[in-house]
């Protein structure tokens, strides 16, 4: 079975060590997964460093894209949070680009997906959550508490939907992160089974290489798919990030 | 705003709102609005019969429901296992955790459709049907 070998899906996910490093007993090496980490985030700032340079009255192509994803995340902040949320613009908007541009350099051929590692997804929605909580009692003190409990509830039922409310709650960054996480493992395996069948079928002669049309096109369409998901998975994660925000500036509405 | 040229900290873009400007911002507003409601039927022309896009909406959508449900249950699962491991009340905590958990998955699934109010906002959802 070594042709099965060859077109493993998972593959693709297997972190290994560049630079080995253990400090104190824990396994602190410099992964693939902290190469893209660093490369996202290099090629994030450098695109947006350069894009802006010149700040130009006019922007130019580079400089209007960069200016689009500003206004793309203020927006998207203003209208979920309001004027108040911009405070914590600088926090949506890497949280945005880290993402959008970490699905997209996955999208490379050979390249490793940080966000399809559920440790990363889910490091970055405790982040998130850790604001609100943090920031939820810091301004309304207990205040923030209100946010678990609904009006109108009879005092009867109060413990059971205070109980619901706050499982509910937990469970937001773990939503958060398994939906970035699974949509990036499932789009990546269907695109390398896909291709698979491309290699596979093209190695059984004429009739082969003349039915791995079919696989080929579909690895083409999913591409384009993947591109969507990409950039929507970014998306859907800032704009949930300044809803849950929204909750801890208003936390009674 | 004494410094006109300092960030005013609204995280407004542009050179904001000069009386001179005023005429020109509404005669620019009207045309854009004229080029999107174009453009708004333009695209809808284009996206008709389109059955892969109608698809994929469909999966995200699947995935974000089923993914709010799963979230919800596992949490109230961790979050009795936990009570149990702490308080040594096993197996009810899990039991309980359960079933809450059950209800904050549906809870979290009518919440994500629309159809059950946010945090913090108890009473009616958010279209009222009395």
């Amino acid at each position: 079975m070594a042709a099965a070998d060859k077109v493993d899906p998972i593959h693709q996910f297997q972190i290994h060590p560049i630079i080995p490093l253990h400090i104190g007993g824990y396994d602190v090496s410099f992964t693939n997964s902290s190469l893209f980490m660093v490369v996202t985030i290099v090629l994030a700032s450098a695109f947006l460093y350069w894009s802006t340079a010149s700040r130009a009255l006019i922007p130019g192509r580079l400089q209007s894209v960069s200016e689009m994803a500003y206004e793309f995340v203020g927006n998207m902040l203003r209208d979920a949070a309001g004027k108040q949320g911009m405070q914590f613009f600088p926090l949506v908007f890497s949280l945005f680009m880290f993402v959008l541009v970490a699905n997209l350099i996955g999208l490379f051929p050979y390249f490793f997906t940080v966000t399809s590692h559920i440790i990363v997804t889910f490091t970055l929605a405790i982040l998130v959550i850790g604001t609100v909580v943090v920031y939820g009692f810091a301004k309304h003190g207990l205040g923030f508490l209100k946010l678990f409990v609904p009006h109108g509830v009879p005092g009867l039922l109060l413990p059971l939907v205070v109980a619901i409310e706050v499982i509910s709650f937990v469970s937001r960054p773990v939503s958060l992160s398994v939906r970035l996480f699974a949509n990036m493992l499932a789009g990546h395996i269907t695109l390398k089974v896909f291709s698979g069948f491309v290699v596979s079928l093209s190695a059984l002669g004429a009739v082969g290489i003349a039915g791995s049309v079919l696989p080929l096109a579909m690895a083409v369409a999913l591409t384009a798919l993947e591109l969507l998901v990409a950039f929507l998975q970014a998306y859907v994660f800032a704009v949930l990030t300044c809803m849950y925000l929204n909750d801890a500036l208003h936390p009674s509405h | 705003m004494a410094n006109k040229t300092g960030p005013d900290g609204t995280g407004e873009t542009g050179r904001g709102r000069q009386p001179e400007a005023t005429i020109r911002d509404d005669e620019l507003e009207r045309r854009r609005r004229d080029l999107e409601a174009s453009l708004a039927t333009r695209r809808t022309d284009r996206l008709e019969g389109k059955d892969e896009a109608k698809a994929a909406a469909g999966y995200g959508q699947a995935l974000k429901l089923s993914s709010e449900f799963i979230a919800g249950v596992v949490v109230g699962v961790g979050l009795g296992w936990i009570i149990d491991r702490l308080a040594g009340t096993a197996p009810w905590g899990l039991i309980v955790g359960l079933l809450l958990g059950f209800g904050a998955g549906i809870l979290n699934v009518l919440r994500s459709a629309g159809l059950a109010p946010e945090f913090g906002q108890g009473g009616k959802p958010r279209e009222p049907k009395e």
